[in-house]
């Protein structure tokens, strides 16, 4: 080779590497990606696949409650394992119930919900709204979007390993308690559901520590702390709670699985162990879990307010650091989802007393919300739309959240359909409303186009129906003593249900709306421009393209003090 | 100015909901021992724990958090009113306001205060079994307690089985297990016994007498799960947990039959083993117990009753 050509080869290698570096395509864009948008997308997609499943689980769920006795899952059980004798059939089919009861809770909390929160838009916007052109660990990222289809496919593999004996599937509650989780489902299928959420938890770790360094330590020039948007404040502190959580549930299942396989018995009585030591580990993990699904909704209904509203967020420091009580007080308040184990007088109290003071915060986040908007000149565009109605549905599980709180009440609501109507208010009303207010309101920057205003309304007022028709009557079921994980209850509570069933088909008909909207916006391709939302909307993402730029602000943006959050 | 019209409209409106609330609550049957279709309150007392539980439930409890969700809705309502970018074109530019900041702050506080002092009574009477000496709160939830309680006199073991419950009279030595009534979900219905409720009657009550005091001691057998012995009008709930024994207690001031239902997940059927004590008299507990102790037959034992309305 003469070194002409030498020289050429190499100038041409080069200048491919670096095509390569900025814009790869096809298949290898997204399997091998480190681009903290695009791993941000395949969260969200990801956790549109995982809440289809596990809606339509509930599905059965509130088909076979809307009326007394066994409808369905008598049905479904000799279809899935073919047996023709109807007392088996029947006996199959409760223990389905108890599956698809597990696998509902567990995919919507762990491949649903924080995919969408802590996966898809912290990736996507956390790293925007702090000024730094991608997250700290690229190829971190990478493997904890990964590890979550992973994860996914062991926990919809257990389903169909043994666990009861001579039926498939783990039935013993998202909470796994032994020793329903190990003398209870002697099978395979608790196993796989462990390695399920051990490889879900190391996927979550990664990605919190991941977005926690990105925070601390690439924030654009002049952005300090205190600066920093809201929703970059809330990703910081879920951060920190899946960081110190997330272990503990890996030690209590780890637990459980040498329990089951190895002969330890941590959690059995036979041997000296106790299965309310779990109980205790579990909620220690349990209860921050359900602050690291809800701080995120927080921030992205934070910045959607002050957008709409054209007015800054009132009292950013007493929100950030609203966030940063919930999260702390969130690890001292495990046992209040133990009140019925036996727990001695005085803990009981004192679990009473610290669960109290969480409504302070959460009180003074909802009311800065309200003032935030007040004095503002508002435009009801749909992401307003679902803010507004997180605000006003959290507030109702909330205060309920204030009710259970007190072990005295707690006796007659515990583990009844009271209960059920309390997380579903603040998850599945809260939660998730806030994700549809952030897919909403950061669809257009994400894929640049504009969804139909009407068909996205459309969708906000028959799901905000339909989600109040299913949670609101079971507040009356539970007041009336309807235990949960019932496959059947007695007649008198047949009207109730019936009006929980059909809340189920609203709010059906509402994600079919959310389809075809999403569908639609990507057919019609109206271009969204680079903020369609005007000058309320101040943080660093609406600076930039729609979508932005493969990689962003490659000169550093400088914050000044005019434009903090 | 209109706004300010509907808003008061809106309040009067919510302050007659708000009287009519109890009316409305008081008109509709509410079920003694189980519950009645399309209830939405919780079950009447029978128990000066359950007394407790329903006052503060229905009182300070119900208030806060109702007044709590019509304030945010009044405020949200004000906002899509006064504050829409029609009625006010130019945004203010306020984010501060300390005074308001530690009024939200506080008042919280004291609102979590009022209902904390009750919420410790009602919490400390459930978790005391009586002595004979100290006064329960009963109804009455912000005194210092006013109702007598004699102290325990008769001891019931519950044990929890896979999945029916095992009932021993811990000082007579005697126990009997108690099914729910039918062996599959067809025959639920079965009209045994007329007028009882599906998935809520069993083969054999759990038989108490009236006006005592019944410790109840609940576990679960050593190789089994977790459940839990509740029953709605007395107030009790607690786990059934293998190699522990909890204690809770009751006393009914009425007799008949009162029933609850597993309230922890067993597997396959836990929402098929029911709970239900039935109240007698002291003499005819009395007669029951003799003859139970005698001939350790439940069936005949029961037969000394008077046949169940």
């Amino acid at each position: 080779m003469s070194e002409a050509a030498h020289l050429e080869a190499h100038a041409t290698g080069h200048d491919h590497a670096a095509h390569d570096h900025h814009t790869p395509t096809g298949w290898r864009r997204w399997v091998l990606s480190t681009n903290h948008k695009d791993i941000g997308i395949m969260y969200l997609v990801f956790s549109i696949v995982a809440g289809i499943v596990g809606g339509l689980l509930s599905g059965f769920m509130r088909m076979e409650l809307q009326e007394p006795g066994i409808q369905i899952f008598h049905g479904l059980a000799s279809m899935v394992y073919g047996i023709s004798d109807p007392s088996g059939s029947i006996d199959a089919g409760k223990q389905m119930f108890n599956v698809f009861t597990t696998a509902h809770a567990l995919i919507m909390v762990f491949f649903m919900v924080m995919p969408a929160t802590m996966g898809g838009f912290a990736n996507y916007f956390a790293p925007l709204m702090v000024g730094a052109p991608d997250t700290a660990f690229p190829r971190i990222n990478n493997i904890a979007f990964w590890l979550l289809p992973v994860a996914f496919i062991l926990l919809l593999m257990s389903l169909f390993f043994e666990g009861a004996p001579g039926s498939t599937g783990f039935g013993g509650g998202w909470t796994v308690y032994p020793p329903l989780s190990t003398a209870g489902h002697p099978g395979p299928a608790m196993d796989f559901a462990i390695l399920s959420l051990h490889v879900a938890g190391v996927s979550s770790i990664l990605g919190a520590i991941n977005l926690i360094t990105t925070i601390l330590n690439m924030r654009a020039p002049g952005m300090t702390i205190h600066k920093m948007p809201l929703f970059a404040w809330s990703v910081l502190v879920t951060g920190f709670l899946l960081l110190l959580a997330l272990p503990v549930l890996a030690g209590a299942i780890t637990m459980l699985l040498t329990d089951r396989n190895f002969g330890t018995t941590f959690f059995a009585p036979e041997g000296g162990g106790d299965p309310v030591l779990f109980q205790h580990l579990f909620w220690f993990f349990g209860h921050p879990e359900v602050y690291i699904m809800i701080l995120p909704g927080f921030g992205i209904v934070s910045h959607i307010v002050s957008t709409f509203s054209r007015k800054p967020i009132f009292g950013y420091m007493a929100m950030a650091y609203a966030m940063v009580a919930i999260g702390f007080v969130g690890f001292v308040v495990w046992a209040h989802h133990m009140y019925t184990t036996g727990l001695s007088l005085d803990v009981q109290r004192y679990f009473v007393a610290a669960t109290m003071v969480i409504a302070v915060p959460t009180g003074v986040k909802i009311f800065s919300w309200i003032a935030t908007m007040w004095g503002g000149s508002i435009t009801f565009r749909l992401p307003m739309l679902w803010a507004i109605g997180f605000i006003f549905l959290f507030t109702v599980g909330g205060v309920t959240g204030v009710v259970l709180a007190n072990a005295g009440a707690d006796r007659a609501l515990h583990d009844t359909y009271y209960v059920v109507a309390h997380f579903h208010y603040v998850l599945s009303l809260g939660a998730v409303f806030s994700i549809f207010a952030g897919w909403y309101y950061w669809y257009p920057k994400m894929f640049g186009y504009m969804y139909n205003e009407f068909l996205g309304k459309l969708h906000f007022w028959t799901m905000f129906v339909g989600v109040n028709l299913i949670f609101f009557p079971q507040h009356f079921l539970g007041l009336a003593g309807m235990p949960r994980r019932y496959i059947d209850y007695p007649d008198a509570f047949t009207l109730w249900n019936r009006v929980s069933s059909i809340g189920y088909y609203v709010t059906f008909v509402a994600m079919l709306i959310f389809f075809y909207a999403t569908w639609e916006a990507s057919r019609k391709k109206r271009p969204a421009g680079d903020n369609p939302w005007g000058d309320g909307a101040t943080t660093l993402e609406w600076t930039l393209s729609s979508p932005p730029p493969f990689h962003q602000f490659s000169t550093l943006p400088k914050i000044d003090s005019t434009n903090a959050h | 100015m209109v706004t300010g019209q509907f808003v008061r409209k809106l309040g009067a409106a919510a302050t007659a909901m708000l009287a009519l609330m109890p009316a409305f609550a008081s008109a509709q049957e509410i079920g003694k021992g189980h519950p009645e279709p399309g209830q939405f309150h919780l079950q009447q007392s029978v128990t000066p724990i359950m007394d407790s539980i329903v006052a503060f439930h229905d009182g300070p409890l119900m208030w806060t958090i109702t007044l709590i969700v019509l304030f945010v809705l009044a405020l949200l309502i004000v906002i899509v009113l006064r504050f829409n970018a029609k009625a006010n074109p130019v945004p203010a530019r306020f984010t501060h306001n300390t005074l308001i900041e530690v009024v939200w702050t506080v008042l919280p506080i004291v609102v979590l205060i009022i209902i904390a002092i009750p919420s410790f009574g009602v919490l400390s009477d459930q978790l005391t079994t009586p002595d004979g000496e100290r006064k329960y709160l009963g109804a009455n939830i912000f005194s210092f307690g006013e109702v007598e309680v004699p102290a325990a006199s008769v001891t019931v073991k519950a044990s929890g089985e896979q999945w029916y419950w095992n009932y021993e009279y811990v000082d007579e030595g005697v126990a009997f297990d108690s099914n729910i009534l039918g062996s599959a979900v067809d025959s639920y219905h079965q009209t045994i016994k007329p007028n009882q409720p599906r998935l809520l009657a069993v083969d054999n009550e759990l038989i108490v007498p009236v006006d005592t005091t019944v410790r109840m001691q609940v576990t679960s057998s050593p190789s089994g799960v977790i459940h839990a012995f509740a029953v709605p009008s007395f107030g009790i709930k607690i786990d059934a947990v293998p190699g522990r024994l909890n204690e809770t207690w009751f006393n009914s001031r009425e007799t008949g039959l009162f029933y609850g239902q597993c309230s922890e997940l067993c597997g396959k059927d836990h929402a098929f083993m029911p709970i239900a004590v039935r109240v007698v008299t002291a003499e005819e507990y009395q007669a029951f117990i003799t003859a139970f102790k005698e001939s350790r037959d439940y069936a005949s034992a029961v037969a000394v009753l008077p046949a169940i309305q």
